[in-house]
């Protein structure tokens, strides 16, 4: 991921008259976007792109970092020494992916720090699905199978996503994910060949994250503010819904191998339309998590800050050792 | 920006090496103390699932980049030099492979 720290040889000693002017910037930019072009770092781009970008992206970020602590939670409590293997190499994926989209949207001239600062504070949101707990063990196998596989559909367009940093980071992210749906659904295979109390721990689990998943793909695209604008630039693929539908259709037949029911009594085919029709979203609940009334917002964002200002004598004492070093190895140049 | 620029890591870039025979390509970046560290947890970030041999990291920082304003003036004039690449020149069938 490029960076803006990265040296670019100072405007200043370019001939005048060299720079383009603002109409012309944002024509370029705009012919580059219907060419369906990429945008670099170090490319113009209008205000707006921007602001939006670092929003996406480190809401992004944030869903991934703070998505570690619904699983992290059952990492003491695996219930073989494999599945606990598993588990942290999922979380551990999980942390990875939001060092990669950190990054991606410092390219964007925002800081680490910055954007740190906004997730302990609350002015940032993150996917609100990870405000809901992990009440049983199937609420492991029931995450990688819903909640990542509705993280994929959302995550695939993103990889032809206009930005180009962003677009890099998911094609990295989406190789990685694939593990995550498919060791969740063998998870809950296992348990549905178990006893019955293991087969209604499943079903359970299903019942509470079914509906959550599907609000996972945001508001219908009529209610959404940045979706029209998002699909312009090129940084959306495909509205909320067709992703939701994708997601519904695919789904379906999997959760018939598995031998669980899906918690909606409106879900059947639809032969007219191809595609499988399903009940209304409770988008109140949706909303009121969202605004940080879920029932485990205030827990996780405590969990996260307790986390960074554990750290900080880490970070602190890391910063003073390279800074020793760097004054010996000066000392014995000199 | 307005973030204490000594309280955050510096940023590195970093190149990976998939395997033996091939170059190190650029990968991504990250925030580290020093380049030890750098490299320590490039391994952990980037190289998860043996995707690497070898692993380069260079302070952000230290990379000179071309102006992208500048790229007209720089590649443009390749584009009419056709006659660098082999299929400028017609060869008869019957020389076969060249």
């Amino acid at each position: 991921m490029y960076t803006q720290a990265m040296d670019i040889p100072d405007a200043a000693t370019k001939p005048a008259g060299v720079s383009r002017t603002p109409d012309a910037q944002d024509a370029a930019f705009e012919a580059r976007i219907d060419a369906d072009g990429r945008i670099e770092p170090q490319d113009w781009m209008p205000e707006a792109y921007r602001k939006t970008l670092v929003r996406q992206i480190s809401q992004h970020a944030h869903s991934e970092i703070v998505g570690m602590l619904p699983e992290g939670n059952w990492i003491s409590r695996a219930p073989s020494l494999k599945r606990k293997a598993i588990l942290i190499a999922k979380v551990q994926d999980e942390g990875g992916h939001g060092l990669y989209l950190y990054s991606a949207a410092e390219t964007l001239g925002t800081s680490r720090d910055q954007m740190l600062d906004a997730l302990h504070s609350g002015k940032a949101k993150y996917s609100s699905i990870f405000n809901y707990p992990t009440l049983s063990w199937a609420d492991v196998g029931v995450i990688g199978w819903l909640v990542d596989g509705a993280a994929i559909m959302n995550q695939i367009p993103l990889c032809r996503c206009s930005y180009g940093p962003y677009a890099r980071a998911m094609v990295r992210v989406c190789k990685e994910e694939s593990f995550h749906q498919r060791q969740g659904y063998e998870a809950l295979l296992v348990m549905m060949k178990g006893s019955d109390a293991q087969k209604a721990m499943v079903q359970d689990a299903v019942n509470r994250w079914w509906w959550k998943c599907l609000a996972m793909f945001g508001p219908p695209d009529a209610d959404s503010p940045h979706s029209a604008q998002g699909l312009r630039w090129g940084i959306k693929r495909i509205g909320n819904d067709e992703l939701r539908q994708k997601f519904v259709d695919a789904t379906v037949p999997q959760a018939e191998v598995l031998g669980v029911t899906l918690p909606d009594p409106d879900l059947k085919w639809n032969e007219a339309r191809q595609h499988y029709d399903y009940g209304q979203i409770d988008w109140a609940e949706f909303w009121a998590t969202v605004e940080g009334d879920g029932p485990c917002n205030r827990e996780r964002l405590a969990t996260r800050v307790k986390a960074h200002r554990d750290g900080e004598w880490v970070r602190d004492a890391a910063l003073a050792h390279a800074r020793k070093q760097q004054q010996r190895k000066n000392k014995e140049a000199a | 920006m307005n973030t204490p620029a000594l309280k955050e890591w510096p940023l590195w870039e970093v190149f990976v090496r998939s395997k033996q025979g091939l170059e190190h390509k650029h990968c991504g970046s990250l925030h580290a103390a020093d380049a030890a560290q750098a490299l320590h947890m490039a391994r952990d970030v980037y190289t998860r699932r043996q995707e690497g041999v070898s692993i380069w990291v260079v302070p952000s920082a230290a990379i000179t980049a071309s102006n992208p304003d500048d790229k007209g003036e720089l590649f443009d004039p390749a584009a009419d030099k056709i006659y660098r690449h082999p299929t400028f020149y017609a060869i008869p069938d019957e020389v076969g492979h060249m």
